[in-house]
């Protein structure tokens, strides 16, 4: 009898596991859905500040989290300046000077065009499971999509945010809020996804609302205008004298 | 003596041209000693308060430090030498450490420059002591233009926002704990003093620093290794710059006032010898050479200068004492551009600025006064008793 008792147990905890995959099986999936080996993806960001909103339009070329070379294209004040970043380190091109300007790895950690955004937060493309260690806490409804609830704890003490929470698609795989907190758990930053679509097979946030959570600002819009994925980009995109062509 | 009697009869008889030319060249007098008693003034003070508030006697910085540039301070820390320890210890040096961080005052964003130090050091002006405080937030003092800019009171709270030393972000509460007053806007501007070993905590460092202030006297003066040591004249290199760009702009107006009065003597003198043609007939006449003529005439111009001294004294004593008293006031917001500058500049003149302008008048004077009188030298006396000669 007792041990009809614990088949029924582990019958149920067996059909439970397969219902909620754990933490770290979410991870695998949203890191499978949103880690590419390259990408070209043309983007319009918004930066709302107290004395009204600016919008950049750039095209960038990215391959992993060491590669990236971005043109902006509008608007006409800020046209023709590029940037290069290989590994830790950023070259910035302005036509106006027409010079390119070497910067130490430290400005990545600086904000990208005066947005909420850092050069680092920008070009982040390696795999969460990497970096954190996940504990599945519960769901909850966001944009009225079913989602898994992560508490992500960094794995090394060099992250830029030591912990993390974000709202997954159970469908999807795809993170559609995410809180960053500091070492404290004083919340940071959040950003939240109003609009996806599907590209490959792949579901890719399409608009994105960072906010500095310490800021009483209203955030900046990051929305994806077209995307390419795992497109062949020749490596002299990758070049300093690609700045100045 | 003869030639000075006779010099000063003459000057006093052209009454108002005479009184216009010492009025114009007692001008440049005071010009030139105010213009450089106010820079001198502010040279000492802004001196004095940099080493008071700022340097002390010295500073040791770590070999990556660069105040000009932000970016270097992430790699600009490094643990305090043993040797440097038993100075500190002994009030000789006082470490500073220095990060970027970020405020958020009313839930504005403001990027401001942390520097942790040792409440309890007695080298800078700072008040420190009252970092000694206990409590959750991290306690902070500010200057008085970093509480304007940011609107923070004694007692608000503000949020702050880090790195630590492996460039993850933390963040906690402040609490303005004092504001405090200087004429040193480098300590003051953007910048957030918190206690040492909190900043050490909060980086996630051990006993390291940025930079090591000597104390102005009996400071610490050996060798660190990894640490490059730079003297006062150094760090106040950039006053001294300033000063001496502002004193171009005082000597060219300096320069336009004496080109003006130059000018009045050497017409004045001219007219002089062209009208007084048969006087200097008459002088030649009478057995005076012509050099002892030339030198008569040219003893009338330098007196110009000589009575313009007198007349500067007259006015110039009591406008420049009061001034030196009073001082003068320097326009709302001129500090905010990184200059040390008091709120009043109190002007300070020596002896020398007094002496050398006077010498730097007169012989001026008397070169102008010489240059027409020259002619004089070739007259012939019959001709210029007749008036025949110019």
């Amino acid at each position: 009898m007792k041990s009809i008792g614990w088949m029924i147990v582990l019958f149920i905890s067996g059909i439970l596991r397969g219902q909620n995959p754990d933490g770290t099986e979410i991870l695998k999936r949203i890191d499978e859905n949103q880690v590419t080996r390259n990408q070209v993806v043309v983007s319009t960001m918004t930066i709302h500040g107290r004395r009204g909103s600016r919008t950049l339009k750039a095209k960038s070329w990215i391959v992993g989290d060491e590669k990236s070379f971005s043109e902006y294209l509008a608007p006409p004040r800020d046209a023709g300046t590029k940037m290069l970043k290989l590994g830790d380190e950023l070259w910035l091109y302005t036509p106006a000077s027409d010079r390119s300007i070497k910067i130490a790895g430290h400005m990545l950690r600086q904000s990208l065009m005066g947005s909420d955004l850092s050069y680092e937060d920008m070009l982040e493309n390696s795999r969460l499971s990497d970096r954190y260690s996940p504990e599945l806490i519960g769901s909850e409804m966001v944009h009225g999509r079913d989602c898994w609830i992560l508490n992500l704890t960094g794995k090394e003490n060099d992250l830029p945010y030591a912990a993390r929470k974000i709202w997954v698609d159970k469908e999807r795989w795809i993170v559609l809020k995410e809180n960053r907190y500091a070492k404290s758990g004083r919340l940071l930053k959040q950003t939240d996804v109003t609009d996806v679509f599907q590209v490959d097979g792949r579901w890719i946030p399409r608009t994105i609302l960072f906010k500095d959570a310490l800021s009483k600002g209203k955030g900046t819009e990051f929305h994806i205008d077209s995307l390419e994925l795992d497109v062949d980009i020749p490596s002299a995109v990758f070049s300093k004298a690609a700045l100045r062509r | 003596m003869l030639a000075v009697k006779l010099a000063l009869r003459n000057l006093m008889g052209a009454r108002l041209r005479t009184g216009l030319n010492i009025f114009v060249l007692s001008l440049s007098f005071i010009v030139i000693i105010w213009n450089k008693g106010l820079l001198n003034g502010w040279d000492q003070q802004a001196r004095r308060d940099t080493i008071e508030w700022e340097i002390g006697g010295g500073q040791y910085w770590q070999e990556n430090y660069d105040p000009y540039d932000s970016f270097t301070l992430e790699t600009s820390h490094a643990p305090i030498p043993e040797a440097a320890r038993t100075a500190v210890r002994q009030g000789e040096l006082t470490p500073v450490l220095i990060t970027q961080a970020t405020i958020y005052p009313q839930g504005r964003l403001q990027n401001v420059i942390l520097k942790g130090i040792d409440p309890d050091q007695r080298i800078l002006k700072l008040p420190t002591a009252v970092l000694n405080r206990q409590g959750t937030d991290i306690p902070v003092i500010i200057g008085k233009r970093m509480a304007e800019d940011s609107k923070l009171k004694v007692g608000d709270r503000v949020m702050v926002r880090w790195r630590d030393a492996n460039g993850t972000f933390d963040a906690a509460d402040a609490v303005v704990v004092d504001i405090f007053k200087t004429n040193v806007s480098m300590i003051d501007v953007g910048v957030f003093w918190v206690p040492l070993a909190t900043l050490q905590s909060m980086m996630q460092i051990g006993n390291e620093a940025t930079l090591l202030v000597t104390a102005p006297e009996k400071g610490f003066d050996d060798t660190l290794p990894g640490w490059v040591f730079k003297d006062q004249e150094f760090l106040l290199r950039d006053i001294t710059e300033m000063i001496a760009m502002k004193s171009i702009g005082g000597k060219i107006f300096f320069l336009i006032l004496m080109s003006l009065a130059m000018l009045a003597i050497f017409d004045t003198q001219v007219l002089s010898i062209f009208r007084r043609q048969r006087e200097i007939g008459t002088h030649i006449a009478l057995g005076m050479t012509r050099r002892q003529v030339v030198g008569l005439f040219t003893v009338e111009g330098a007196l110009h200068s000589v009575l313009a001294a007198v007349l500067a004294a007259l006015y110039g004593i009591p406008l420049l004492g009061y001034q030196a008293t009073t001082g003068l006031s320097m326009p709302a917001g001129t500090d905010d551009y990184g200059l040390t500058i008091a709120d009043t500049i109190f002007p300070e003149y020596s002896l020398g600025l007094v002496v050398t302008t006077t010498l730097i008048v007169l012989v001026t004077t008397t070169i102008v006064s010489y240059l027409p009188a020259r002619k004089i030298a070739k007259m012939e006396p019959t001709d210029a008793i007749r008036g025949k000669i110019l």
